[in-house]
């Protein structure tokens, strides 16, 4: 599924936020809307009042002056009631938020403190984190109906220190039934003085996805890449616990965290027994991973052992824990009941093999690019009785 | 093992290696000790603050001081056990009764305890026998506790022979649990607990089922104790905790007190036979369990959590520091306050040791100010006896100066010819011996006991 597109840029200098209308709409009713159509009126009255305009068609000049884009390479996928960005600079148009979708994010900044060999979101050195914050707040302004839940995500969204606490309260203020996960390296948790912050907040729906990825420190900080983050992170989801945050953690399974798995389980239950959820995630093969797969990949088939000895020591200890990112016919059939559908439906596929499986309905199927590398146990699996089936 | 309840197996010889600074610190076991906070090095420092956060988790039982209170309302009883230190056969109320005085000055000094959660539990003799005197505690100690915003449980130790359909009524309505005495089937529960009649057996086991249709099935207890009769009997005993649909059973060692010591060649049994008995108990357990019966061993339970969970556990006599006086005491029915039950049934041999003082005589702060009180606290912390300080057990066992001091003259005590040392230095291995022989099934029998749930609702939760 598209969430970019881009155009030639006309008639603006700052970033534009808007709703997606793609019919053309009265005069009372153009407030932080954006005209999207084939072929726009070519008289400006007809387009005043708007917040912006894109069209496919080809401009020979500026008809006015509303931020417009114009020979827009594709609209096929904007849908009236998205929330779009306009790019001044580059013409780029970035869907920021479907209405229908459960997986819409609040996208922070392209700065991390960390450096994950498995990143799939690697960290950009720049200091977008005005820029970020101001399209953010107007993009919780423009939602309409309260969303079920929103994901903030980044980089490193903490890297934003007192703007953060200004989005999570907007979001506290507007839509506090929606609940809000922040995904996070915990690393400044650490510090009670930016956790107390954050939880002084109380936004009541509010939850961190925090990173372990061994029970070793040496091995946690070099999947990071950062010398000393396992000690912060622990210390930090301690300290979040403390002050009342709610906590899932994250484990992204390949070949370095694979063979102490369960041994981080067990650190999981005894140090940091508090956490709500962990989330046991298949690697997705993008962003840096491509480029490390050598070191990272072992076939999720291989890693089946590891995998059900931790699931074993949490469930059994009355943890949650789930199994993200893995395809039913490679998970063995005693832990498909942990498995979830937990790619979003962007990003979401199924290949050849998948056609004529009998469980496809219940799978959580591919990232779009695993196409170039998955499990070479992929499938089609006979239908299975409802009991041994995900919960979904 | 380490302070903060970690363990890890490792091949003999290891402890040397590691003291030697010899372990390849890129082995598995170097990031296991590391992991679980026995070594730290440059490339970690030893996150004291996460140690110090499994420390406290470990001793939170500590919080709120004494918090059980046992009320000796009357030492009149009709059963005459073999094994009891206390109890007497007279119909006589005044003298062997708590008074209502007495009873009010009790509840006093017990809300002065600073815990929230209180349990107020009666004993005797036999504790029916002054029904009037738990009415009176029962209503003051509400109102107490509720102008003090304190939680109060409240149990009823009985032998239950002479319960009426109307003190059933009021124990329901007043939310009170039920915890009565079941020695095993008839042949022992008779032998061991006479009584007119000899029919103690028959009249528990009708009156547990008139208690459990009243109060419901989870407000009635048992408790059995361990005589040498019953060490010939362990899976006997443990049917008839099955046969009487009860899903916990205690194997305890006999107390060394009262007449279980007087008259010891009737009770008094070989600390071998007492091993021999627990090992082949527990073995029958977990085989019930393994066909589907939930039935916990309460001892085990103890051990078991202070190993598998990052969490303690106050149980009296197998905690450190001793529960004695810091989590318990014992109100007489003549006003004297001991420390533990123990230390009351020792009062009654005479010896007067741990009378912590008089609910007439002594306000709260003279009771753990005093001399009774400071000598018990002297050797109340495994931590820093010798023989304790560097037992590997140390985290996961206690201490019991009452039992040092009954059995070897003094608090403090001599590991190397104690039977408490003995006992859970074996019990312990025996565990830990189970917990390592990978048998995924009782790993999750383990669990079900220590979270309080079932084997089925722990193997639904699992990978299956």
């Amino acid at each position: 599924m598209r969430l970019t597109t881009a155009g030639t840029p006309s008639g603006f200098r700052k970033p534009v936020v808007g709703i997606v209308s793609r019919e053309p709409l009265q005069m009372s009713g153009r407030a932080d809307r954006i005209l999207v159509a084939e072929r726009i009126p070519d008289d400006a009255s007809g387009l005043s009042g708007y917040s912006g305009i894109l069209t496919t068609s080809k401009l020979e000049r500026q008809i006015s002056s509303v931020p417009t884009i114009s020979s827009v390479r594709d609209i096929d996928h904007l849908r009236t009631s998205d929330i779009i960005a306009m790019e001044p600079r580059d013409g780029f148009i970035r869907t920021l938020y479907r209405p229908d979708s459960d997986h819409n994010v609040i996208f922070t900044t392209e700065r991390c403190n960390s450096n994950c060999l498995m990143c799939s979101q690697p960290p950009q050195d720049s200091d977008d984190a005005d820029a970020l914050t101001e399209r953010n707040l107007n993009l919780i302004r423009l939602i309409d109906k309260p969303p079920t839940r929103l994901v903030i995500t980044g980089g490193e969204p903490t890297l934003l220190g007192e703007r953060l606490f200004t989005i999570i309260a907007a979001l506290r203020d507007k839509f506090p039934e929606t609940y809000v996960h922040m995904l996070t390296n915990g690393r400044i948790f650490a510090w009670p003085s930016f956790t107390t912050r954050l939880a002084e907040i109380k936004h009541p729906n509010f939850m961190l996805g925090i990173p372990l990825y061994s029970d070793d420190s040496t091995i946690h900080d070099y999947v990071v890449q950062a010398k000393g983050a396992f000690d912060q992170t622990v210390l930090g989801l301690q300290q979040a616990a403390r002050y009342g945050l709610r906590i899932e953690v994250r484990v992204v399974l390949h070949a370095i965290t694979i063979p102490r798995l369960p041994q981080l389980a067990e650190y999981i239950y005894r140090n940091l027994t508090f956490t709500e959820h962990v989330a046991l995630m298949g690697l997705e093969n993008i962003g840096y991973a491509p480029r490390n797969m050598g070191e990272l990949w072992i076939d999720p088939h291989d890693y089946q052992d590891q995998l059900e000895s931790a699931v074993e020591v949490l469930s059994t200890r009355m943890m949650n824990v789930s199994i993200y990112n893995h395809q039913l016919c490679v998970l063995r059939k005693p832990l498909w009941k942990f498995a979830r559908k937990s790619i979003s439906d962007w990003k979401n596929i199924y290949i050849e093999e998948c056609q004529s499986c009998g469980v496809r309905e219940q799978c959580g199927g591919f990232f779009q690019w695993a196409t170039k590398l998955h499990s070479e146990h992929i499938r089609p699996l006979p239908p299975a009785p409802d009991h041994q089936l995900p919960c979904s | 093992m380490n302070e903060v309840g970690e363990f890890v197996t490792a091949p003999n010889g290891t402890a040397r290696v590691l003291i030697q600074k010899q372990l390849l610190r890129t082995s598995d076991l170097y990031a296991t000790f590391k992991a679980k906070q026995f070594i730290s090095d440059d490339s970690s420092s030893a996150l004291l603050d996460v140690m110090a956060t499994k420390y406290r988790t470990k001793y939170n039982f500590i919080e709120g001081f004494t918090k059980l209170h046992i009320f000796v309302v009357t030492l009149r009883c009709d059963h005459s056990c073999n094994y009891c230190q206390v109890s007497r056969q007279t119909a006589d109320k005044v003298s062997y009764d708590m008074s209502l005085e007495t009873a009010a000055r009790s509840v006093e000094l017990m809300m002065k305890s600073p815990a929230r959660y209180l349990t107020l539990e009666f004993q005797g003799g036999e504790s029916l026998l002054a029904f009037d005197v738990i009415r009176y505690v029962v209503t003051l100690a509400k109102k107490r506790a509720e102008a003090l915003h304190k939680e109060l449980d409240i149990v009823v130790c009985t032998n239950l022979a002479n319960v009426t359909d109307d003190m059933l009524l009021y124990m329901r309505d007043e939310n009170i649990v039920v915890s009565t005495s079941l020695d095993g089937p008839a042949f022992i529960h008779n032998a061991n607990r006479p009584r007119p009649g000899n029919n103690s057996y028959e009249l528990t086991i009708t009156n547990i089922e008139r208690a459990r249709n009243i109060l419901g099935a989870s407000r009635v207890a048992a408790l059995m104790t361990t005589t040498q009769l019953s060490l010939q009997h362990p899976t006997e005993i443990i049917d008839e905790y099955v046969r009487q649909g009860f899903h916990s059973i205690f194997l305890r060692p006999i107390s060394p007190y009262g007449f279980a010591v007087k008259t010891k060649g009737k009770t008094g049994y070989q600390f071998d036979a007492f091993l021999d008995f627990y090992r082949t108990g527990l073995a029958h357990i977990i085989e019930i369990n393994r066909k589907g019966y939930d039935l916990a061993e309460s001892y085990s339970k103890i051990l078991l959590t202070k190993i598998l969970t990052p969490y303690g556990t106050g149980h009296v006599n197998l905690q450190s520091p001793d529960g004695a006086g810091i989590n318990v005491l014992v109100y007489n029915y003549d006003g004297d306050v001991y420390a533990t039950d123990e230390s009351r049934m020792l009062a009654e041999m005479g010896d007067h040791t741990f009378r912590l003082g008089n609910v007439s005589t002594h306000a709260h702060k003279d009771i753990f100010t005093g001399e009774p009180f400071l000598n018990l606290l002297s050797a109340a912390c495994n931590q820093s006896l010798a023989g304790c300080s560097d037992c590997a057990f140390q985290t996961y066992c206690g201490s019991d100066s009452v039992f040092n001091y009954t059995t070897q003259g003094d608090v403090y005590g001599h590991r190397p010819t104690s039977d408490f040392c003995r006992r859970n230095m074996e019990i312990i291995k025996h565990l830990f011996k189970l917990i390592s022989s990978q048998d995924r099934e009782l790993m999750r029998i383990f669990l079900a006991w220590i979270q309080n749930t079932g084997l089925r609702e722990i193997s639904e939760r699992a990978p299956s």
